[in-house]
């Protein structure tokens, strides 16, 4: 779950898959077992996407080898059984039955085994080919819970492999086992015993099915398992804090506060140094491309246009993500989202929606795109896509430098500790403002066209985790910055182009990007903005990430983008061309409320394979940010007059 | 499904539960698909569920069922019947 190279990969379509000469090996099991952990931890970092059976699915491969043997590994999404209920599910189901993989290994939770054997049983049921993996081993010892794994081999008849998927030696033990597992033949494995009143293809039995699936694991469980209870977990005590009636939102609006104020403290410095370092290249690099007989024209496009553009794309986006991305993915590998989810939910069953709506809209402040992926976790398509149609709502990382930029320059004074702190503050409340944005538009959708009620809710709460910081640094660092960044530069540099030429070739009397800006100034000024600001973002549907470089070198007569000093610089051109913090309230709530960046609005069209809920995605939160700012600068105007 | 005649204790919906208190399902009159979903979690009649704590707003509380924590909102367990 969260932002991967993967799951954003699934959307835009990979090939991969298992070769013919490859052992297929699919990974299941519960949510939050630590499937993913035991999945990186085999892959290390060969994975790559692939879809199978001509469907694209939210599955990611990876591959690993023992001895002279390569094995393909599918990594479906956590299910907590084969009866189909989310689209999720069905991927997992469907997998195991139409790929006919070569051995299935199911991941469970030592400390609640007797659920997971409810998915192992049912598994088995379709294939004999299984090797349970029990994994978070360590937990289990400490919460005094053991297991007899090999009474439990002898009762499924498959291998059973005890784990902690963050020991390095019990990886390796893994990666022999279903080296074994695959070669060995298939013995007798467990069967769970109906009552004679269910006839296996007769679904109208479910009742006594599910009853009997849950006695047969409460059976094995009671043989193998040995807990002493323990009176009142940790768990617990942590969770009367962080979710209690008192402290959860002081609590979530306190861990904002701070992941944005150590965003932006730990951003600037390296910001500047970046921009320093690669400004530092533009002289040798125009001189270089004239030495070697390049037109100026063209020299001049690539180093003031494409060149500086991505400058700044990478000096401003670089930092930021690399600290708010491994902070995010923190929280959630301790298990803290789920939280929000379950402290948020009363509002958005207020709001005929699902309370996992909290998290997808979590996992788009990461990238909207993945936030839009991220919606297969909620069950009831109506919910779904009101999940799918209000996630740009909340800001991605490409709008975040644009949000903190603002912030700084028109609502905070110095750049002491105290001064940052202020930003932070704004930029919570910015997000406070987005969560209310999301719950509105969510209700309105509810009233009207995507009305119902609110369907069946469930949520599991994990236990805290000690994070493997390393592994949430490789993470976050490589899957989710760099992939971000990746596509925001490989959208900048075509789009720096496209703006050096927009800026420099004239017709008529002005520049094109002047004769465009002059057509959209007046729309702007109803607006409370101006043309170029609305060129800008209409520039930036590619990626919001080039808004700022776009307007600079729109209001610089010279026609290239300026090199970037610093946002006092900044600040002056802007003041220079008429901007007021008013300007800058419209520019931030525009930014929070208009159209989704390319790729989302691609996704939001493979996720709900409409044209017209895509038409709304783009034209609902348009025509509410149009409306906010034509409202809000009539205000002030009227305000201004009396 | 639905019989609570041959019950010692009166049942009462699941969602009355108050934190910390522990009771065992009796009956499950929970339509479909939310029926389906608490079998997965191995909510069925005989299960031993405590109520663990509530959100702040009151609703959803959470419950430990077999060893885990799951989140349910009160009007998708008032069809829960339990017995303290």
């Amino acid at each position: 779950m969260g932002l991967t190279r993967t799951s954003l990969a699934a959307e835009t379509g990979g090939t991969g898959g298992a070769r013919e000469s490859e052992y297929l090996i699919a990974l299941m099991g519960n949510p939050n077992v630590g499937k993913s952990t035991v999945f990186n931890a085999l892959t290390g970092m060969h994975q790559h996407t692939g879809n199978w059976s001509g469907k694209t699915v939210g599955a990611a491969f990876g591959n690993f080898s023992y001895g002279e043997q390569t094995y393909c590994i599918a990594d479906l999404p956590g299910t907590y059984s084969l009866h189909t209920h989310s689209a999720e599910e069905e991927i997992a189901r469907d997998f195991l039955t139409e790929s006919a993989p070569h051995l299935t290994v199911v991941v469970c939770d030592a400390t609640c085994l007797e659920r997971n054997l409810n998915l192992v049983l049912q598994i088995l049921e379709v294939t004999p080919r299984v090797l349970v993996c029990v994994n978070l081993m360590d937990e289990a010892k400490k919460r005094r819970i053991r297991i007899d794994l090999s009474l439990l081999e002898k009762r499924l008849g498959v291998p059973v492999v005890g784990i902690s998927a963050r020991r390095r030696q019990d990886i390796l033990h893994l990666t022999q086992r279903i080296a074994e597992a695959v070669d060995s033949p298939s013995g007798e494995v467990y069967r769970v015993l109906y009552p004679e009143s269910v006839n296996e293809k007769n679904h109208g039995e479910a009742d006594e099915i599910a009853t009997a699936l849950v006695h047969a694991a409460e059976e094995i469980a009671a043989d193998v398992v040995y807990a002493q209870t323990v009176s009142k977990s940790r768990e617990e005590r942590i969770d009367r804090i962080v979710t209690g009636r008192v402290m959860a939102y002081p609590v979530m609006l306190a861990l904002l506060l701070i992941i944005f104020w150590i965003t932006i403290v730990g951003a600037n410095v390296p910001s500047s140094w970046l921009s320093a370092f690669f400004t530092s290249f533009e002289a040798p690099m125009y001189g270089a491309l004239t030495a070697i007989g390049a037109p100026v024209f063209l020299a001049e496009m690539i180093v003031y246009g494409m060149y500086r553009v991505l400058v700044w794309v990478v000096s401003v986006m670089l930092p930021p993500m690399a600290i708010f991305f491994p902070m995010f993915t923190l929280l959630e590998d301790v298990g803290y989202l789920p939280r929000i989810a379950y402290n948020l939910d009363r509002c958005f069953h207020k709001c005929s929606t699902c309370g996992k709506q909290a998290l997808t809209m979590c996992m788009g402040f990461g990238c909207n795109a993945a936030g839009v992926v991220g919606c297969r976790i909620i069950d009831s398509p109506r919910e779904r896509l009101i999940a799918i149609l209000t996630n740009s709502f909340v800001p991605c990382n490409g709008r975040f430098p644009l949000l903190i930029a603002m912030t700084s320059m028109f609502f905070v004074s110095g750049s002491s500790a105290l001064g940052s702190l202020t930003g932070a503050f704004f930029l919570s409340l910015i997000i406070v403002f987005s969560v209310g944005v999301t719950l509105a538009v969510s209700a309105l959708l509810s009233k009207t066209v995507l009305r119902g009620l609110p369907s069946s809710f469930t949520l599991e709460l994990p236990p805290y985790r000690r994070p493997v910081i390393l592994s949430v640094l490789v993470r976050s660092v490589l899957d989710r910055t760099l992939f971000v960044l990746g596509r925001a530069a490989a959208v900048a540099a075509p789009a720096g182009i496209l703006i050096w030429i927009l800026a420099n070739v004239k017709i008529g009397s002005g520049t094109i990007f002047a004769q465009l800006t002059g057509i959209l100034d007046p729309i702007g000024r109803i607006m409370g903005m101006d043309g170029v600001i609305l060129l800008a973002f209409i520039l930036g549907f590619p990626a919001n990430e080039t808004v700022i470089p776009i307007m600079m070198m729109g209001y610089l007569s010279a026609g290239t983008l300026t090199e970037y000093g610093s946002l006092t610089e900044l600040h002056a051109l802007l003041i220079a061309n008429g901007w007021t913090p008013m300007t800058a309230v419209c520019v931030i709530l525009f930014s929070l409320m208009h159209w989704p960046c390319s790729t989302t609005m691609l996704t939001i069209h493979k996720e709900s394979g409409s044209l017209k809920w895509t038409a709304l995605a783009f034209l609902l939160p348009t025509a509410i940010g149009a409306g906010v700012c034509i409202l809000l600068n009539g205000f002030a105007c009227l305000a201004q007059r009396f | 499904m639905l019989s609570t005649d041959n019950f010692s204790t009166p049942t009462v919906p699941m969602c009355t539960l108050k934190t910390g208190e522990c009771a065992t399902v009796r009956a499950i009159i929970a339509p479909g698909s939310i029926r389906r979903r608490l079998q997965d979690i191995g909510l069925i009649p005989g299960t031993e569920i405590r109520c663990v704590g509530r959100s702040p707003l009151g609703d959803p509380a959470a419950y430990r069922i077999r060893g885990a924590v799951i989140a349910l909102r009160a009007e998708d367990c008032r069809g829960i019947l339990v017995e303290a």
